[in-house]
């Protein structure tokens, strides 16, 4: 394992010709969550921003006045329903299933779009009422905490793209499921992020 | 050669949980529960008090983001030989700070330093 090199007068030295193996990804799972952890902070730095500024309203427009709670829970019933299949899209992965898959992974991002539409929209209707992110303080923060999270959805379903183009053309190789493993956490992810809007941004501010 | 890549891929795949049909189903139906509760409270006022509403709202998420965890990301101390629930607890206690360190200085600051219209109307 070891080459020697000796030249004279001078001590020997040892190189090894190669690390101890270490199979293909076999960190990666470890390495995508402690990239979650930040992103978790990034987060959390957003949340604090809201916390602290979600009650200046600049005489603006309350989150009373500009909240629909049913759209937000039709919202909420789409990227929860595209969680529970890409759990789907796991499973029939890990039973080998490449159709099944593929069309999971599709129902998923069926879902996923339909969650940045309806934000898209109700941010649409927002700024059509002026409430724009210059308005206050309170929407600035709201924008920003939002559309971070959707920005993430967004880069989820590229990814998704771009992985349902990976597993046609290669199939369900070792990396591709790796990589499907990593989109599966992210998502997931992004669910819980959404838990924590919902809750203190839309439910939290429509009680205020 | 061979031997040693078995052995890693055999580690790749004990090191990550996959989770089942029904643990998917069980965490899908409890977030349901867990999410259209709280909707429901605030959007019908069902207790008239705002702040015993907050605090079982926020209740709600905190047990959801644990559901989610276990059932979805399938959180378990011994995934990845420990480090995943290290690395989440330290981020937990990093995101604790930041919240209620921000929260609390703004609140005092904005406590103190903002003249109400109360005070104001104190001045000569």
């Amino acid at each position: 394992m070891a080459s020697t090199a000796i030249t004279a007068g001078a001590e020997p030295v040892f190189h090894l010709e190669e690390e101890h193996a270490h199979a293909e990804g076999g960190s990666t799972m470890l390495g995508f969550w402690l990239y979650l952890m930040s992103d978790c902070l990034i987060f959390a730095m957003l949340f604090a921003a809201f916390g602290v500024l979600g009650g200046n309203y600049a005489a603006g427009p309350a989150p009373k006045d500009l909240f629909d709670l049913g759209l937000v829970a039709v919202n909420t019933t789409m990227l929860l329903l595209s969680s529970i299949t890409y759990g789907f899209a796991m499973l029939t992965m890990d039973k080998g299933r490449v159709g099944a898959t593929q069309g999971w992974l599709a129902v998923t991002m069926l879902f996923g779009l339909a969650f940045l539409s309806i934000e898209l929209y109700e941010f649409a209707h927002m700024i059509h009422e002026g409430a724009t992110p210059q308005r206050s303080a309170f929407l600035s923060s709201f924008f920003t905490l939002v559309g971070t999270h959707g920005l993430h959805v967004t880069f989820g379903i590229v990814w998704m793209v771009t992985l349902m183009v990976q597993v046609a053309r290669h199939g369900l190789i070792e990396a591709n499921r790796r990589r499907l493993m990593c989109l599966s956490m992210f998502w997931h992810f992004l669910d819980v992020v959404w838990i924590g809007v919902f809750t203190f941004v839309y439910l939290m501010g429509t009680l205020r | 050669m061979s031997a040693h890549d078995h052995a890693g891929h055999d580690h790749a795949h004990g090191g990550v949980a996959h989770g089942s049909l029904k643990g998917y189903l069980v965490g899908f139906f409890l977030s349901v529960i867990l999410t259209a509760i709280p909707f429901w409270m605030v959007m019908t006022g069902a207790i008239d008090n705002k702040q015993a509403t907050a605090i079982i709202v926020m209740a709600f998420a905190a047990v959801q983001i644990v559901v989610h965890m276990i059932f979805f990301l399938h959180m378990n101390p011994a995934s990845e030989g420990g480090w995943s629930m290290l690395a989440l607890i330290f981020t937990v206690i990093l995101v604790v700070i930041v919240l209620s360190g921000s929260l609390w200085v703004m609140y005092h600051l904005n406590a103190n330093m903002m003249p109400g219209l109360h005070e104001m109307q104190q001045m000569p």
